[in-house]
């Protein structure tokens, strides 16, 4: 593994301003999401990051959801914007395609199809196995930035990238060997396709 | 769909459970190859690399005093260890929640108090997602002239009663924000006798939320009938694992024969 790496937990502009990488995780209800997003102004330093053009960044969960325009959690929440589309709740009366019904929050180890090359799959099997916990999926207005796909009842969006941006649905943190690999990789990376 | 391809690819998760007292596993295990049974960094470390699907940490740490082992102990756990972890015992407020979960634990795991005030279940799940809040119920099963037999809720080790119906106490923690039950069969845990399906299967098919079957594991015949009989999304189990009796690859297996689709 790489011999890099210091991580800082910030908000301050000038440590992520001066970062190789970003990390955007996340983990909670939307609402309460986008109001810290909102009061600490990581939405301008996302943003900034982003429109360096090379600087790496990876959303994760909740960090990706947020990337979109407007959830349906907490009663509807309008989001970054940054990826034209929404995120849905998964309903309550979801069913596998033998009519079965799955359980909400879609929780555990899902396979991933890799629908793109890209340096972040470096390494991993297509369909490997990554752990999800969500309750809300992201359903991007462009197929063209959804990078995998999950299966659970419907086909949803597990990660999208857009130039220097990466997002994963799954935690990679929590997904043993190929999350790690994946967060190598991510480590690895230049930040273009 | 293409031929020989899985319709459910979601795995049935395994779920090794370590009881801690005051930072030191109890209930010992008794691993070939670990060198201090006590301690949960280790053991955890140790299941990790075996590819549990999750572990579950138990505080049972009988003071609030001693409860900052506990937040310590996650975050060394968490820090080495890649699988979600679900961390319960003493939960009281919104404040242990965000403690926990900020020390690493993935999930948090609410029981007695969720009896005594529901609406932290309800608090929680709206501050930190459902996806986070577990639902733990102690239940056994109780006779009596007047009813039929039913499953209850109890506190205090399966000794305090509380007259509650389990079914339908599942079904008002998930309407609450649950985001997954932990049912523990009172009658059963310990007893190495297999899982109490019937209760397990009643609230399996009650909620829509996922549920981890608990209590009386012996043998991997018992994990398979949890999943396949109760309809338990994951099987958590101790001492059939800490004794070194079967391995967790050992487990998956045995249940990937059974046509149980696991994470390998």
């Amino acid at each position: 593994m790489s011999a890099l790496t210091e991580s800082d937990v910030t908000h301050d502009p000038a440590v992520i301003g001066a970062a190789d990488r970003v990390v955007f995780p996340g983990v909670g209800a939307i609402r309460d999401c986008m109001a810290e997003i909102k009061r600490l102004r990581c939405d301008q330093l996302l943003k900034s990051a982003l429109a360096d053009g090379h600087k790496p960044v990876l959303a994760i969960c909740v960090g990706m959801q947020a990337l979109l325009s407007r959830s349906e959690e907490n009663g509807g929440v309008e989001t970054l914007g940054i990826i034209p589309g929404d995120v849905r709740f998964f309903g309550q009366d979801l069913k596998d395609p033998e009519g079965n019904r799955l359980k909400v929050p879609h929780m555990g180890w899902n396979e991933v199809s890799q629908k793109v090359k890209h340096p972040l799959w470096a390494d991993i099997e297509d369909r490997a196995r990554f752990y999800f916990v969500h309750s809300y999926w992201a359903s991007p207005v462009s197929e063209e930035v959804v990078a995998g796909t999950f299966d659970y009842g419907l086909e949803g969006c597990a990660a999208l990238a857009k130039d220097n941006l990466f997002g994963v649905q799954f935690h990679p943190e929590k997904s043993h060997r190929a999350g790690l690999q994946l967060l190598h990789n991510f480590l690895m990376w230049n930040g273009t396709c | 769909m293409t031929a020989g391809r899985s319709l459910m690819p979601l795995a049935k998760r395994i779920i090794p459970c370590l009881d801690v007292d005051r930072g030191r596993v109890v209930k010992g295990v008794n691993f070939v190859g670990i060198r201090d049974a006590g301690d949960p960094v280790e053991i955890a470390r140790r299941y990790n690399e075996e590819g549990a699907d999750e572990l579950t940490f138990l505080d049972i740490t009988a003071s609030h005093e001693d409860r900052d082992t506990t937040a310590h102990t996650v975050e060394k756990i968490a820090r080495e260890v890649f699988i979600p972890l679900t961390v319960g015992g003493g939960v009281r407020e919104v404040s242990d929640i965000r403690t926990l979960l900020n020390a690493g634990a993935d999930k948090v795991s609410i029981n007695t108090t969720a009896i005594h005030n529901p609406d932290l279940v309800r608090q929680a799940a709206e501050r930190f997602g459902s996806q986070c809040i577990v639902v733990a119920m102690d239940v056994k099963r109780v006779e009596s002239a007047e009813t039929m037999p039913r499953y209850e809720l109890f506190t205090h080790g399966g000794r305090k009663p509380t007259g509650i119906e389990a079914v339908a106490w599942a079904q008002k923690m998930a309407a609450l924000g649950a985001g997954e039950i932990l049912l523990t069969s009172m009658d059963r845990d310990g007893t190495r006798d297999g899982f109490e399906l019937v209760v397990t299967r009643a609230i399996a098919d009650a909620v829509d939320i996922p549920l981890i079957a608990s209590g009386g594991v012996g043998s991997l015949a018992h994990l398979a009938a949890g999943i396949l009989e109760g309809g338990a999304d994951a099987v958590l189990a101790a001492s059939i694992f800490h004794f070194g009796e079967f391995t967790i690859p050992e487990a998956k297996s045995y249940l990937a024969d059974q046509g149980i689709e696991v994470r390998i």
